[in-house]
């Protein structure tokens, strides 16, 4: 008897042991690419071409870095990442803002304010996240001629408002779903109207879906290249174009240092938005998903 | 006059009636109990003079006033939720103050009436807290605070004390008696418990599908019931209903393997004489039958008979023994003193309080006066 549970326990610790090693390959394979960038955003042009992309640096620099903010050839203009960093940001803050606050709103009216016909509406919004990029992009750009914000950070976010809607309200929905009803009739019986229920009962609520809604919305905005290509201007170019710009390029010399370092800037806001909130994320995911 | 009327009040959901020509009225300070089991429109009625739910026809007054086109929060009346719904964002002095803040009162007089209804239900040292901090009944302490202190005419209860274990239960029923003798107010209480119903209210009314089957003080609605339904649902253990024909003046009911069991009365209701021959129920509670030596239960004067019957179980409860017999095929629960000492499977003598008798229309279910 005890013989057979200390040999389990051994065959455990085997098990244990292999799950780890399988774990530790996995994640050393996901954050090599992670590595190459790194390692190769801090060597000289001269050390790329002569040697190992996995070998570390022989001479530390960070002059790539520092070329590819502020002085990298993006287009015509030597202006390196900054500007279009500057564009992205002008873009994804009010987007992102204003898409959860919709979605916040309109899951509030969807699930505490019904109405006849309420899930139709809702039912059309989720068709809207099974749209394509590509579908909208003409009738997309048609409307933004006609209401005068075609290439301007102003048209990029209404595009961006628009396409996360849907997403944006499925999350709110799913959330309030579950909150108690009772709440609502409380806030009714002690006074509070249909916008202070919900900015004083329902948002300070809503931490951990919004959390989920502003990381999903964010990336999602932030690595937005095809809608980025499509209607900005030279002057509200996001991040991602312009990144393109910088590594495709087709004159002078492959300053490849210098690439992977734009690259790392490009990505940096949402590793970033991941590290400081990541944990709400999966706490928010889960919330919600076991009822409603 | 009285202070709450409920008049022809009639709800439908589409083609579904939930609330049909209900009329109540309760005096100031009175404790009515809507009582019944679940969907019988209940709560439903509750919302409805809550301003929650608009009513379909009918007109819902307060101390005379039509209070129907009133907003919720225009009616002067509090509601204490089954969850207690306190706003979990907020700490509990918050949660009582939100309403005073939603009326625009200033904070240092919002403050000073907080303080004042922490201290009556005393729970000064909860204020600071989140109400996910706080057990089952300290959250019922902070959900009637929040209704006291607003000061309302009216105060409504939606099963508050469904969802705190038995122990706790009996003690918060406690609690809201006291609260109710202290400060007068005018209460109106859902349950679907009828203990609750006893114990609580001044005045009750019994609810199913929509309509009022009885409404009287709680010992009308106990020893007078107007049909088999309130019957049946008010008590515990239930009444026994016992399928019996009427012989005479007496009643007779049949008995597996023995002479038929005849109840000899001296005057039958004039509803009963006059269906001679015929089938009616017999409602007999349980106290109403009892062993021959337990005169607690059977008052001095009062017309009683006694009989022989076959004791199938015995059930100790500690205060009483239930033992059950058999009559018109149906188990009959009878009431003994604790220190009755019969056996199971043997016969013992009952004696059978024929003054808390009463009959039923079997087919209808209407009470036979």
């Amino acid at each position: 008897m005890s013989r057979s549970t200390q040999s389990s326990f051994g065959t455990g610790k085997l098990l244990r042991a292999a799950l780890y090693a399988v774990l530790i390959l996995f994640a050393v394979y996901y954050l090599l690419p992670l590595f190459v960038m790194l390692v190769n955003s801090v060597k000289t042009l001269d050390e790329i071409r002569g040697g190992n992309m996995m070998s570390l640096p022989e001479m530390f620099t960070f002059e790539p870095w520092l070329t590819a903010w502020s002085e990298a050839q993006i287009g015509v203009e030597p202006t390196g990442l900054k500007p279009y960093f500057i564009n992205s940001i002008m873009m994804v803050v009010p987007a992102v803002a204003i898409s959860t606050g919709l979605g916040a709103l309109n899951g509030y009216v969807l699930t505490k304010w019904r109405f006849p016909g309420d899930k139709i509406i809702f039912g059309l919004m989720l068709f809207a996240c099974f749209i394509p990029f590509q579908i909208v992009l003409i009738p997309m750009a048609r409307v933004l001629g006609m209401i005068g914000l075609a290439g301007t950070t102003g048209g990029l976010v209404l595009v961006h408002v628009v396409y996360g809607l849907g997403f944006t309200t499925l999350f709110f929905r799913n959330y309030y779903a579950a909150f108690p009803d009772e709440l609502i009739k409380a806030a009714k019986m002690d006074g509070a109207g249909f916008w202070r229920t919900f900015t004083r009962i329902l948002l300070p609520s809503s931490g951990p879906i919004i959390v989920v809604t502003v990381i999903w919305q964010f990336t999602n905005i932030w690595n937005d290249f095809l809608f980025g290509a499509s209607f900005a201007d030279f002057d509200s170019m996001p991040m991602t174009v312009a990144l393109n710009n910088l590594v495709s390029s087709s004159t002078g010399v492959k300053e490849y240092n210098v690439h992977f370092a734009g690259a790392v800037l490009a990505a940096l806001p949402t590793l970033i938005v991941y590290i400081v909130s990541g944990r709400y994320f999966v706490r928010g995911l889960m919330a919600g998903a076991v009822k409603g | 006059m009285s202070f709450l009327q409920i008049d022809k009040v009639c709800k439908s959901f589409g083609p579904i009636n939930v609330l049909r020509d209900i009329t109540l009225d309760v005096e100031e300070g009175g404790f009515l109990v809507l009582v019944g089991p679940s969907g019988c429109g209940k709560s439903t009625l509750l919302n409805t003079i809550a301003g929650l739910e608009k009513l379909t026809t009918g007109e819902i007054r307060i101390a005379g006033n039509v209070i129907d086109d009133l907003p919720p929060s225009e009616r002067n009346i509090a509601m204490v939720f089954q969850s207690y719904a306190l706003y979990p964002n907020m700490n509990v002095g918050q949660n009582i103050a939100f309403g005073l803040e939603m009326r625009g009162m200033p904070k240092d007089e919002r403050d000073a009436k907080v303080a004042e209804v922490a201290k009556t239900l005393q729970i000064e040292h909860l204020l600071d807290r989140k109400p996910g901090q706080l057990s089952g009944g300290q959250r019922q302490r902070v959900a009637m605070g929040r209704a006291l202190v607003r000061n309302p005419q009216l105060f409504l209860f939606d099963e508050p004390l469904s969802n705190l274990d038995a122990k706790l239960r009996v003690d918060m029923r406690t609690e809201i008696k006291r609260m109710h003798q202290t400060f007068g107010t005018t209460i109106v209480y859902v349950t679907h418990d009828q203990i609750e119903a006893m114990t609580l209210g001044t005045r009750i009314a019994v609810l199913k599908d929509g309509i009022v089957q009885q409404y009287g003080t709680p010992a009308e609605i106990y020893n007078d019931p107007a049909n088999l339904f309130v019957a049946d649902f008010m008590g515990s253990p239930a009444m026994n209903l016992i399928p019996a024909t009427v012989r005479g003046n007496a009643v007779e009911m049949a008995r597996a393997g023995e002479e038929p069991l005849m109840l000899e009365f001296q005057h039958l209701p004039a509803d009963v004489r006059a269906r001679d021959g015929q089938e009616v129920i017999v409602g007999i509670r349980p106290e109403a039958i009892t062993d021959a030596d337990n005169r607690a239960l059977v008052r001095d004067g009062q017309q009683a008979v006694s009989a022989s019957c076959r004791i199938d179980v015995v059930e100790p409860a500690g205060a009483d023994i239930f033992a059950i017999t058999s009559l018109g095929g149906k188990e009959v629960v009878t009431r003994l003193h604790q220190d009755w000492n019969g056996q199971a499977n043997s016969h013992a003598k009952l004696v059978f309080n024929l003054e808390k008798v009463v009959f039923f229309d079997p087919e209808s279910g209407v009470r036979l006066r």
